[in-house]
Parts: structure tokens; sequence; C-alpha cells
């Protein structure tokens, strides 16, 4: 199997420098063939190592290919660790990736820079399989920022644009910040265990637990918990977890194919992948659990709610993302990590085929994706349609599909948590504010996700007659992508449930202690995929989001002067989500502003005023005026020389008289 | 009985004077270079005297030197002295300033 | 007691000389003054049983060097009555540096040497002691060098002061001697060929 994932790893990024640096020789329909062949091999090879771990019992392996440095004892390593988590992520990457890859033959047609795009994504795929690949956290990190560069290459595609270049600034900035937090975290591993090493970490993971640092003096804190919340940190800017989500809206100015692939399925959701790879140090501080349920529920409710008001297309799936890393990352925190998991690959081929159904209206439309022109679209394009229907179904959890059995478990694992069991008052707010989130945040996404689906395909038809003579079915190489993510949207759940969730799919890999193991009690009471299809009309999360449906049919379709209405009732509310609840504001003005002016002071002030006018040029004035007085004694007379020789021979003789 | 106290105060009293000569003196360069040959005479005579004190030739032989180099050195200032003359027709002391930057 | 006496008259006329030297107002005057002082500091050498030395001082200063110096002074036809100026402005300030060196030296030469040497005067020479030789014998064995090199110098002084004062001046006949031995028959005699009479 070593030279499997050698292959699965290197065929993706031998394609992107083949077609980056070759791209001009090899033209491009040879660049993405090129790409096509690099990561399909990638995504079969995969599939095989799936499919040996799951029907073939195949045990975990961990791998170390190369000794890159060692000092002080401290191996750096390129290493695979491919277990059973590792081998669902790489399945789902690659298989978003080589969809991905063939739409954007048609969704990329026209534009100049074809090649390079092709060169990216792939580039992309290699990065993240050393991401999810990696045995330890060196190679982890460099995963996370391999990503991280080619989300900024790729978000700011379009150079040109000025908004462009802007989000990708953000987005790169932003993530500074999480990752900042995540090397610290890391720092924090090397320095209590003394390794990099994924197992010789977790093997030494409860004795780090019980020791304390103190960060301020006088206050000691767990180590666990200060490693892990910082590790989390790193999670947040990566997977978008308030209030480091701001760069995920705008990276919609990317292309859309790199929306579905980096900003929706794959890379968003590193944070969730390594929270739970690092399970076995998050069970160890309760503190820090509480930390990522908290903000993951603000995440999940809150950037749901400002998907409501969002008119471009591409930005209301924006936001439905981000509620649903929440939704991911309140699993984690309730300790339902294989829920998360579950989540992630279902959300990662519903959202894929969201964004791209939404890539191919706006192909159709001539790159117009305010969602106010648009309506009635259905007639025009079937498959986009019924795909998109398919994919918004799953996003609301519709009894059946993918979405249904992933969130609805997942709500169940918040509820069943041990949060609710907890005695404290914090543990039963934290529960509280949890579960509400989560509940709440289901009305909310049928509601927007409805909203979208009804205005763009329903209704009357807002375009200009120019687009609408146009319109029609988008070509072949995106609508087969569409139907290829369409299948899995729909029917995953029904096989997989059973045995990811409850079969101890995971073994190993995820470590859940005791009495956090909400998904262990779920399991006694787990009758098959039917079963729990029965119960769904039981359940609130069904009526919440039949509820969410209904009031976006009567609101955008029956009745659409109502919701004119409303925003001027509520103006002050609406003026808050349409500001984005002033958190961009508070980054660009409060932080980024303030750096500035930090930076303008100590450049005026300290810089300008201090070092160059009074250390640099008035060191010289100084010099200069006490030249100017000396220079009055330098009469040129020989006397005058003469005169202060005798002077310095009268001083010389004194001081050998009197003072020695 | 006069011994080197006396012979050195006196050389003493003369360097002084050739002291006082060339910071006075503002007029003319060939004073100035006389009176470095007194101070030169007021070193010699230290020598001297010291040279009898310790019953020490080689006191003596550095005057030798000494009056052979300043007989060197006056050649050559006035030499200068001479030159500087033909092309300022003065050689007051207080107009030779180019010595200043 | 005689000793004392004549080096006290000797030495007060030497230091009246070196004043002349310094404040007289006519350049030649203070010449005339330093060969006095010359004069003056030779015979106290003489008293301090330095013959040879007392000797060319006089020979070589007096005789050489001081009319150097009179025979510039004299050619340099200098402004005397334009040389008064100035000269009072700045006594005070030479005086008061001349009074700190003189404070300063006397106080190193019997404050401080007391106890150490007392004013006994000179240890008598030995019997049958000649300068003159006693200083040729360290002169040319010892310091040989250091007078070759003195000779050195005279000679660079020689040619030093030659090369300064030369000068050339334009418009002066002069024969030159080398020129006129090599000189050649066709430099000054131009031969032209020509018929003896015009073609007819």
């Amino acid at each position: 199997m070593y030279d499997y994932y050698l292959i699965i790893v290197l065929a993706p990024l031998a394609a992107a420098i083949i077609a980056g640096l070759a791209g001009k020789k090899i033209g491009r329909v040879g660049a993405h063939w090129v790409t096509i062949a690099g990561v399909g091999t990638a995504c079969v090879l995969s599939l095989l190592v799936l499919r040996n771990m799951f029907w073939g019992g195949a045990a975990a392996e961990n791998i170390s290919v190369y000794t890159w440095a060692v000092t002080d004892g401290l191996h750096m390593e390129v290493g695979f660790l491919v277990d059973r988590l590792t081998a669902l992520m790489m399945c789902v990457v690659t298989f978003v990736s080589l969809m991905v890859h063939i739409y954007t033959i048609g969704y990329m047609h026209e534009d100049p820079g074809y090649q390079r795009f092709f060169s990216y994504i792939s580039l992309f795929t290699f990065a993240m399989l050393m991401l999810v690949m990696a045995n330890n956290f060196l190679q982890l990190f460099f995963g996370w920022e391999a990503v991280g560069l080619v989300s900024y290459l790729l978000i700011g595609f379009w150079f040109k644009r000025e908004t462009a270049i802007f989000a990708n600034l953000k987005a790169f900035l932003v993530n500074r910040v999480g990752d900042f937090g995540f090397i610290l975290g890391i720092a924090g591993v090397v320095t209590f265990t003394g390794s990099l090493d994924y197992a010789e970490v977790f093997a030494s993971a409860d004795q780090v637990a019980t020791q304390s640092i103190e960060i301020f003096p006088g206050m000691p804190w767990n180590a666990m918990t200060v490693i892990c919340i910082l590790l989390f940190i790193g999670a947040m800017g990566k997977s978008a977890q308030a209030p480091l989500h701001v760069w995920l809206p705008d990276s919609m100015e990317g292309p859309t194919p790199i929306s579905a692939l980096i900003h929706a399925a794959t890379m968003v959701t590193a944070g969730i992948f390594m929270v739970a790879r690092m399970s076995p140090l998050f069970e160890l501080s309760t503190t820090a659990l509480g930390f990522v349920i908290i903000i993951g529920s603000i995440t999940a409710f809150f950037m749901g709610l400002l998907g409501i008001v969002q008119n471009d297309i591409k930005r209301v799936v924006a936001y439905s993302t981000l509620s649903q890393l929440g939704y991911m990352t309140v699993a984690l925190g309730a300790s339902a990590y294989s829920a998360a998991i579950f989540h992630l690959m279902t959300h990662a081929f519903f959202k894929a085929l969201l964004f791209l159904a939404a890539g191919s209206v706006i192909i159709a439309m001539h790159h117009e994706q305010d969602i106010r022109k648009m309506g009635g679209i259905k007639k025009y394009m079937p498959i986009t349609y019924w795909t998109a229907l398919v994919g918004s179904l799953a996003l609301i959890g519709f009894p059946g599909s993918s979405g249904f059995f992933s969130k609805d478990l997942l709500i169940e694992a918040v509820k069943e948590s041990h949060w609710h069991h907890g005695t404290t008052l914090g543990d039963q707010m934290t529960y509280w504010i949890a579960y509400l989130s989560v509940l709440l945040g289901v009305f909310v996404t049928a509601l927007y996700s409805f909203r979208m689906f009804f205005l763009v395909f329903h209704g009357e038809e807002r375009m200009d007659a120019e687009t609408k003579s146009h319109l029609h079915e988008t070509p072949p190489v995106v609508t087969v992508p569409l139907i290829m993510l369409a299948i899995p949207s729909a029917i995953i759940g029904w096989f997989t449930v059973g045995p990811v969730l409850f079969g101890s799919y995971f073994g190993d890999a995820i470590v859940v202690a005791k009495s956090h193991d909400v998904i262990g009690d779920m399991s006694s009471g787990w009758h098959g995929s039917l079963g729990l299809l029965e119960h769904a009309v039981m359940t609130p999360v069904f009526w919440l989001a039949a509820s969410g449906v209904f009031t976006a049919w009567f609101l955008y379709l029956k009745r659409p002067d109502i919701p004119a209405t409303i925003k001027n009732k509520l103006s002050v509310a609406y003026t808050v989500l349409e500001n984005k609840f002033y958190f961009d504001d508070l980054w660009i003005s409060g932080f980024a502003g303030g750096g500035r002016a930090i930076g303008r002071f100590l450049w005026q002030k300290g810089d300008q005023m201090l070092i160059d006018d009074m250390l640099v040029n008035g060191t010289a004035r100084t010099v200069g005026r006490l030249a100017g007085a000396i220079r009055q004694i330098q009469t040129g007379y020989l006397y005058t020389y003469a005169f202060a020789m005798f002077i310095g021979l009268a001083a010389l003789l004194g001081w050998l008289i009197w003072l020695r | 009985m006069i011994g080197l106290e006396h012979y050195l105060t006196l050389a003493a009293m003369l360097f002084v004077l050739s002291i006082a000569g060339i910071v006075v003196n503002r007029r003319n360069l060939i004073l100035l270079l006389m009176c470095i040959e007194l101070m030169l005479l007021a070193v010699n005579f230290n020598f001297i005297a010291f040279s009898r004190y310790l019953g020490d030739e080689t006191g003596q032989v550095f005057v030798f030197f000494i009056l052979t180099v300043a007989a060197a050195e006056a050649a050559i200032g006035l030499a200068i002295l001479v030159v500087l003359f033909r092309n300022r027709r003065s050689i007051a002391v207080q107009e030779l300033n180019t010595l200043k930057g | 007691m005689f000793q004392s006496v004549l080096f006290y008259v000797f030495a007060i006329v030497l230091l009246g000389a070196a004043s002349g030297v310094v404040f007289s107002r006519n350049p030649v005057h203070s010449v005339m003054f330093l060969v006095l002082t010359f004069f003056q500091s030779a015979v106290l050498w003489l008293m301090a049983e330095a013959e040879f030395l007392a000797i060319v001082l006089v020979l070589v200063y007096v005789g050489a060097v001081m009319v150097l110096f009179l025979f510039v002074v004299m050619m340099l036809e200098v402004n005397i009555e334009a040389a008064k100026r100035g000269l009072t402005r700045y006594a005070p300030l030479g005086i008061g540096v001349a009074l700190l060196m003189v404070i300063e030296l006397v106080q190193l030469i019997w404050l401080r040497s007391q106890g150490v040497t007392g004013t006994s005067g000179f240890a008598a020479t030995p019997e049958g002691y000649n300068n003159t030789k006693a200083l040729g014998a360290v002169l040319y064995t010892e310091h040989v060098y250091a007078f070759e090199i003195a000779a050195v110098i005279l000679l660079l002084a020689i040619i030093a002061a030659i090369t300064l004062t030369m000068r050339k001046r334009p418009g002066i006949k002069v024969q030159d001697i080398a020129a006129q031995v090599a000189v050649r028959a066709k430099d000054r005699v131009r031969i032209v060929k020509m018929d003896a009479e015009k073609k007819q």
C-alpha cells in the first residue's frame, strides 16, 4: 500500500507541475487531461484504499517516508498515517476534486488563465492530501499552509479585479490570525511532549493533561486546555468559525469551481478534520470542548441568519457553508466526532453540488450573480434545476437524503451529549445554547435555501431580454459532474450511516472518553436507516425544516410583497444583518485600522520624528553646530596652533606635577 | 656651588621666554624661527647639564645631533621663507592664514 | 664662589639677550641678540665642562647659521613700522602662559627634587679627562650610524634649500654650453641645391 500512498499524493503534484510550468506547450486540452489523469489516479487509488479498509479489514498504517531533520531529539519527518478517518477524507477530497476538474472544463472555457487554473486546483489536491495523510504535526502544518496558499492564489485568480485582490488578501490575513494560534498550539505540543509524531503525542497525552502552564504569572492553566484551544483557533481560521469567518463570504470572488472545491467541500473542513484527528487530545479537556461547542453554535445560527438577506447566489451558498461548518463544530464540541466527520462527508457532496449548480446558473446567465435578476429558470435548465433541488433538499435534511441522516443524527447527538447530562449550571447553559442553535438553525437553513431556490428557479422571469434569449442548459461537462454529485448527495446516507456512525468504523482513529461517548450511547437505540426514516416525521427537526420551506414559499412565491414590508418593519434588525453583524467593520476598522494607526504612529512619530529627525539628523545637526563653534578656533594662523600646543604642554605638565 | 638645578632652571627660563616669544610675536616669521632656535638651545642646556651630572657623554652626543638637525632646519626654513617672501612680498605671520579650511 | 658669581652674571646676560631677541622691534637687533645669547651659552657650557660643544656652538651657530639669519633678514627688507602692531595686544596672554610654565618648571625642579640631588654641585671629573676625546670615542663607535644619518640630513638640507630658492627668470641671456657642444652642422646650415643661373 506504501506505493499507493505515494502515487496518490504525487500524481496531482506532478500534474500540477506539468500544467503549471509547461502549460503553454501542452495547450488547454493537454492541461486538463494531464490534471484530470493525475487526480483521477489519486481518486481511484483512494477508493481502493477505502475498500481495503472497509471491506478488506486492513489495519491502519503509520509509515515514515523521509526524515527531513533531527534536532535535539525532535524528528521532522514526512510520513503517512492512513487509517479509516484518513481514507474517508482522501476519497471525499479526490472525488470532489475530480468532479470539479471536469466541471472546470466547461466553466473556465473562455478564460485565458485556463492552464494556470488547472495547475492550481491540482496543486490544491496535493496539498489537501498531504494535510489529511500527515502522521505528524509538521506535515499537517505544511498541508495547512499549502492549502491556504492555493486558496489565496485562487481567490485572487482574476487578479485584475480589485475586489478579488481585496478578498484574497483578507482571506490570507484572517487565516494568519488563526494560523498563529495553530502554530502556538503545535509549539505547545512540542514543549510538553517533545515530539511531533501523532502516535507519540497521543501516547503521552494523559501525562500532558496533568501539567499546567502559566501564561500570565499566577494563573496556572491546564496545559491540555491551552494546547487544544490554540489548535482550535487554527481550525477557526481555516474552517471559518466566528469571529474568524469574515474571509469566507468574500472568497466567493474566486471562480465558482474553487468555491465548490476549496471553500465548501474540502479545505474549510480541514479544521473539522484536524479536531477529529486530535480527538485524543480534545477529549482530555472539557474546557476546550466547551469553547469549541460555543463557537460552533454561534457560527451555526448567526451565520445562517445572514444567508437570508444576501442577494448574491454564491454568497447565499457561502453563508450556508458557514452555518453547516458551525454544525460540524458543534458536533465536535459534543464529542460526536464521527457525526461531525459524517456530516463533513455528506456536506462535501451536496455543498459542492449546490455550488456547481449555482455556477451552472451563472454560466447560463452570463456571469450575472444577483438572484433578484433571475427567476423561472426551471424550464430552461431542467438538469440544473433537478440537481439543485436534490442539493437543497439534502442541505435542509429532507428525510431520506444524505443530509437528513447526518444532520438529524448530529442534532440528536447534541441533545444526548454529556453537556445535557452535566450537573453544573455551565454545562446546562452550554447545552441549551448549542441545542437551540442547531435546532433553530434548521429552520433558518430551510428558509434561506429555498428562498434562493424559489427566487432562482421559480416565479416570474426578472432577467433582461438579451440574457433570456441566450438562456439554455449548460453543456455536458457541467451537467455530468452535477449528476455525479447529485447521486451521492441523495443516497449516500442510506448506506453509510449505519457502518460509519454506529458500526465502529473509525475504530482507533477517533478516541472518545467513556463519559462523553454519545454516539456509543445512541447506537443501542439504532435500528437501521429505515427505522430512522420512520421516526423522521415525529422529530421537531422535520417540522422546523418543513415550516422553513413553507415560509420561503409563502414569502417569495405566494406573496412576494411581504418581504419588503418585513424589511421596513424590522429595519434595525435588517441593517444589522445587512452589515453582517458588523464583523467586517470590527476587523477592518477595528483591528486592521488599529494596526494601521499604530503603524502610522510608529512611522510618523517613532521613525520619522524620533529616529530620523532626532537621532539621525539630530546627531548630524549637533555635530554641525559643534563643528561650527569649534571652527572658530581654527584660524589658520601659526601662532594659534603653537599656542594650542603650549596650552596642551602646560596642561600635561600640570597633570604630571599636581595630579599624579 | 653651581649644580644641576641651576642649569635646569636657566634652561626652563630660556624655554619659557621663547614660548612667550612665539605667542606674542605676530609680525615676523624669521623671529619665529629664532625663537625655535632658542627653544632648542634650552633643550641643549638640559642635555649638557644631565650629561655632566651623570658623567655620561651620550647626552652631549645628542646635543651634537640636535645642533646638526637644527642647522638643517634653519637652512630649509629660511629657504622656504625666501620663497614665501618672493611670492607674497611679506613674511608677516598675521597674514598667513591659508591653513584655515 | 667665584664660579657661582660667574654663572649668575652670564646667566643674567643670557636671559637679557634672550628677552632682546623676543621683544626688540628690529629683526636685525633680534639676530644680534641671538648671537649674544649663543655666546653666553657657550661660556656656560664651558663652565659645565662641555668644551667641544661650546666651541661647535660658536663656530657653527654663530659663524654659519646666524650669519645665514642675518643675511636673510637684511635681504628681505621687512617693514619695521608695520611690525609694531599687535605686539602688546597679545602680550598678556603670552606672559600668562609663560608664567604658568615657569611655575610648573620651578615646582618640578626645586620642589620635587628635594632630597634627590641636593645643591652640592657637579662631581669632579677624573684626572686627565678630555671632553673632545671622550666625545669622539663614542661618536665614531657607538653612534656612527646616527652620525652618518646626520651627514645625510645636512646634505638633504643643502639640496632642499637650493631647490627651493633656485628659479629661472625669463628673459635672461645665458650660455648653454652643453647645447653649444652638442650642435651639428645640419642644425645650423641649410644647403640648398639650385642651378647656377636661369635657363634661357
